[in-house]
């Protein structure tokens, strides 16, 4: 019997397994360290930070759907300097990769957030073009071909570390905000970020979330998301990292047919908070079941009816 | 430490219609769980309801290794897990999130409850000293009234309201609560209940000047502090801030929360 191995290199990050946390599920790690060992992860991707502090949306931030959640936290964080300082020396006791998720309401933030992660010790940055909750930046800049290369551009300027950059699926062509990308250096994309969505509450005729729309996730998105991942891989050549409604290693295996070289976990934390290490265990199952030894064997092997 | 267990239910009474105590067998929580703390309970295996609901200890015997908690079944999650039966397996976390502060047994306490707010001050009413504990209650109806006896039996004066005057005082409770600080000159009040008798209980207990801490609801989905769902105004000196009720509170002083 030979050895599996689930190693991986995204964008120049090697992981010791495909399986990342996604941003804004995981806080900054510490959550979540008394339920699972964080070492055991491919990598951690921090809540999405900005140059200043952000004080997030009014509540109610979140309501449950079938098969899956809404949120509209409005990317409430503690600014870059206040991670560099207070979490990330943390972070890095632990044997995984940290990527630093950023956020920013104008291209300049963009830039200043990246800036000052220049010298932190960090793996990574992935660059969230695609959060539907707050009103301007992001998912403004996250749309089309040219808004994706412009501050895509911009950052790979001051950031010579591995750039993703996340994207939203709420567009018409996955291609053209992917190809935005891959053209303007990003070493990776990563989707999809939530599907934008809206629940009212009849009996008082108001929307639940005070936002009144807000990102849909969980469960069930995850057939648009392997949708969006396959269309994705299709049309770059750099490496997609896969997620959306992941809950098992079986529904991580679904992504990395689909051509996802990596994959990420967000709601299914909040379900159990051990569920990515449960997903890592499921990869390996899945190997063992069928034979494969490593991860090439199955990134991208779809076989089309 | 991991708070997450699987535990198994030793005991179910529905106490009103909809309104359901499960006796759960958890030594560890049982030992270390706080009167105002909560659990985040995976109601289903189903994938449909998918998030764990937060719901606060009302009890707990830490001889027997025991843990109590009581809930209305009012959504899909809910009534799935009010469907659970002795014997059946429940995954939790917990115990989770700040409790309330136990004073000293010479402090003067009250406890002020209002309709399902109630539940995790029966928890609170076994920790406080009996003599020194006053306890008000307000129910929109006599039927809506629960744990009486309960909460008697752990308090000195036990004060009951409702709104139509079904059963003991004909108004709101706060009314009722106001009064008795003046005379008996409460050290510290405690609450849970609707937003509305929150707000008037803190209005009472600050221009009384008694400490009083409050127990408050929020949407949550993780319940650990990580998806910053469940925003609460925070006081923060002129200005305020969000903090979070599931790892801020959710008991809070109510000089430092702002209730909208």
């Amino acid at each position: 019997m030979s050895v599996i191995n689930t190693e991986v290199n995204i964008a120049g990050i090697r992981m010791k397994n495909p399986v990342m946390v996604s941003s804004g599920t995981f806080g900054y790690g510490r959550e979540y360290a008394d339920y699972i060992d964080i070492g055991r992860l491919g990598a951690i991707v921090t809540k999405g930070t900005s140059a200043e502090p952000w004080s997030g949306n009014k509540p109610p931030r979140t309501c449950e759907t079938p098969g899956g959640m809404m949120n509209a936290i409005g990317l409430q964080n503690p600014g870059i300097k206040s991670f560099i300082v207070n979490d990330l020396p943390w972070l890095r006791t632990f044997d995984t990769r940290v990527i630093v998720n950023i956020v920013g309401k104008t291209i300049e933030e963009y830039v200043a957030v990246a800036s000052e992660l220049r010298d932190a010790d960090i793996d990574g940055i992935e660059l969230n073009l695609s959060c539907p909750n707050v009103k301007a930046g992001c998912v403004a800049f996250g749309t089309s071909y040219a808004g994706v290369k412009e501050v895509t551009q911009r950052v790979r300027e001051v950031c010579s570390k591995p750039l993703i950059v996340k994207l939203t699926p709420n567009v018409t062509s996955i291609e053209e905000p992917a190809k935005g990308a891959e053209d303007a250096g990003a070493d990776a994309i990563s989707l999809i970020n939530t599907l934008l969505a809206m629940s009212i509450d009849v009996h008082s005729r108001k929307p639940v979330l005070a936002n009144n729309t807000g990102g849909l996730s969980g469960p069930c998105v995850k057939p648009v998301a392997v949708r969006m991942v396959w269309q994705a891989a299709m049309a770059v050549n750099i490496p997609v990292i896969g997620m959306g409604g992941i809950v098992t290693g079986e529904d991580a295996v679904e992504f990395l047919l689909a051509g996802a070289s990596a994959v990420s976990v967000g709601t299914a934390n909040f379900m159990e908070p051990e569920a990515a290490v449960n997903i890592i265990d499921g990869i390996e199952d899945y190997m063992w079941k069928y034979g494969f030894t490593s991860l090439e064997q199955l990134i991208g092997k779809l076989e089309l009816n | 430490m991991s708070k997450h267990y699987i535990v198994e239910v030793i005991g179910k009474q529905m106490l009103l219609p909809g309104i359901f105590r499960f006796e759960i067998k958890s030594r560890d929580i049982s030992q270390t769980a706080l009167p105002g703390q909560f659990l985040e309970i995976k109601c289903s295996d189903c994938i449909d309801t998918i998030l764990r609901r937060p719901i606060s200890i009302s009890g707990v015997d830490r001889e027997n290794g025991t843990v109590e908690f009581i809930f209305q079944a009012r959504g899909k999650a809910t009534r799935q897990l009010a469907e659970k039966g002795e014997g059946s397996k429940l995954d939790i976390l917990g115990p989770l999130g700040k409790g309330f502060t136990i004073p000293d047994r010479s402090a003067k306490a009250a406890i002020v409850g209002g309709g399902i707010g109630i539940f995790p001050l029966l928890f609170l009413g076994s920790e406080l000293n009996k003599p020194n504990l006053d306890v008000f209650l307000g129910f929109r109806t006599l039927e809506n009234a629960l744990l009486i006896d309960e909460f008697r039996e752990r308090a000195q004066n036990l004060i009951v309201s409702t709104d139509d005057g079904s059963m003991g005082h004909h108004g709101v409770i706060t009314d009722i609560l106001e009064k008795k600080a003046m005379e008996s000159g409460y050290d510290m009040i405690f609450a849970c209940g609707p937003q509305p008798m929150l707000r008037k209980v803190k209005e009472a207990a600050c221009s009384l000047q008694i400490p009083c801490e409050i127990s408050v609801e929020e949407r949550m989905a993780c319940g650990v502090g990580a998806c910053l769902g469940c925003a609460i105004k925070l006081i923060d000196g002129e200005q305020w801030k969000y903090g979070h009720v599931c790892k801020d509170g959710p008991v809070f002083n109510t000089r430092n929360v702002e209730l909208e």
